[in-house]
């Protein structure tokens, strides 16, 4: 445990905590620009959050507990795994704690309590959106453990900071067909986790077709301030993480030094992914549900490719 | 998709430059939200002519989003009910409960001259009243319907942007 991993894991929490409505912000408003309207400006989502921190807070009769507590489980873990995370240092005192499975876990864990909580207002689309959304995490999940496993084979460690490290060693391993295989695979499933476009759409007001906001319909006020700072910080989380797998360059290590250059690095890495996605997003229509396991069990074959190709071609 | 980006690089933004801030005085509920408002549009009855212009006033032309007003799926995400039509028997009952789900400090603007006093409804048989007879309004905007233009100056009257 040294200095620089505690500052870095600290940078790591207040950078994702702070950054992750402006990372919102920026991917509406490239959405907006390209097609042809103005847009609100990136600081609106820190607007919504504001405003909703100071509206009243409604619990839906016959909610218990599960609803009530759903949204601090979602921003806690979403919390712990922007410290565990790789994002701008290697060396977090809490990286030999978390590895790939207490991360997958850690976002899995948010997940359930939010489709829970969309079961417990006993509506119709609570449940659907709970159902649908463990649908989409079912599939998720093993692809995301698959992927990492693979780039982890090669280092003969699940730690997510040891895997950074050995990429940042070996440059030449980016361009090989497990990192390829992987980062597909990643991406497909990260795209799916975080409910953009083609498997969910985030600004979607048709009940019948959403997932993830079909859940948080109940939600009012600060409860829903929480629950949308947690999604944008799993966004913010696994795009970072996606981008230090397969570029990890310009993370910092064990220097103080290299904290702030690590700091911005990593915000424009994650900036040029979101507008990416979001670019990428006016060119899309969502997929009908069913056709969304096709999509995620495909990503998953690259996922078994990669960890296959990982044994075979050292 | 090569086409589509074509289309999109020729067409550019389509949004047209924003007219003067409207100098409407600002309701004290609506200084509370700090230029972000959550709309839920409800239909108490109406003929969709209001609906049109809604729609075209979160078109790409008029741009309403960019002031900091939003349409949301669900009431408990709202801050301002947009209702449009006169309050017609079968909704009056789900107006009061979709009221009484938005979270406190809450608005009400009636949209359209049904919403503000029935219109060429008035007085038919299925019509319980305005939507003042319903619900408290906070803001009304006349026309039947209103232009887009009338729509985005009463939103930004809410947002103050």
């Amino acid at each position: 445990m040294t200095a620089a991993g505690i500052v870095g894991a600290t940078a790591q929490v207040l950078l994702v905590g702070a950054g992750s409505p402006l990372l919102v912000g920026l991917m509406r408003q490239v959405r907006a620009r390209m097609e042809g309207r103005a847009g609100p400006g990136v600081w609106q989502p820190w607007r919504d959050l504001r405003k909703l921190l100071r509206k009243e807070a409604i619990a839906p009769d016959g909610t218990g507990p599960v609803f009530r507590l759903a949204p601090l489980v979602l921003a806690g873990t979403a919390l712990v795994a922007a410290a565990v995370v790789p994002i701008v240092t290697t060396a977090s005192p809490l990286d030999g704690s978390a590895d790939l499975f207490a991360v997958t876990a850690l976002l899995a864990l948010g997940t359930v309590a939010l489709a829970l909580a969309g079961l417990d207002t006993a509506t119709a689309f609570g449940g659907m959106g709970a159902s649908r959304e463990v649908v989409v995490l079912a599939l998720v999940e093993p692809t995301i453990l698959m992927s990492v496993f693979a780039l982890s084979a090669r280092v003969g460690s699940t730690d997510l900071g040891a895997i950074v490290t050995s990429t940042l060693h070996r440059p030449e391993l980016v361009v090989s067909p497990v990192s390829l295989l992987a980062a597909v695979a990643l991406a497909v499933v990260v795209i799916a986790e975080t409910g953009r476009l083609p498997v969910d759409n985030p600004s979607t007001h048709l009940e019948l077709t959403m997932i993830h906001e079909a859940m948080v319909l109940e939600y009012a006020g600060p409860d829903l301030a929480l629950v949308e700072w947690a999604s944008a910080m799993r966004l913010t989380v696994l795009l970072g993480l996606f981008a230090n797998l397969f570029a990890p360059w310009g993370i910092a290590g064990a220097s103080l030094v290299m904290l702030p250059v690590a700091v911005v690095v990593f915000a424009l890495k994650v900036a040029l992914l979101g507008g990416t996605l979001a670019a990428g997003e006016v060119f899309m229509a969502k997929l009908r549900m069913f056709r969304v396991p096709e999509l995620l069990a495909g990503s998953f074959v690259m996922a078994v490719l990669a960890v296959a190709a990982s044994y075979f071609l050292v | 998709m090569r086409q589509l980006l074509r289309k999109i690089r020729a067409t550019g933004r389509v949004a047209e430059p924003p007219p003067e801030r409207p100098d409407a005085e600002m309701p004290d509920k609506a200084r509370e939200l700090g230029g972000s408002v959550q709309i839920r549009h409800v239909d108490a009855g109406s003929c969709n002519g209001c609906e049109v212009e809604i729609a075209s006033a979160f078109g790409p032309v008029y741009d309403a989003e960019r002031y900091g007003a939003r349409l949301v799926a669900s009431p408990r995400h709202a801050d301002a009910l947009v209702v449009t039509g006169p309050v017609t028997r079968n909704m009056r009952m789900a107006l009061r409960r979709t009221y009484e789900a938005v979270p406190e400090p809450r608005l009400v603007v009636a949209l359209g001259d049904c919403a503000r006093n029935c219109g060429v409804f008035a007085e038919a048989y299925g019509v319980e009243g305005a939507v003042s007879d319903v619900v408290p309004v906070d803001v009304e905007v006349p026309g039947c319907p209103p232009a887009p233009e009338a729509i985005v100056a009463a939103l930004r009257g809410l947002t103050g942007r």
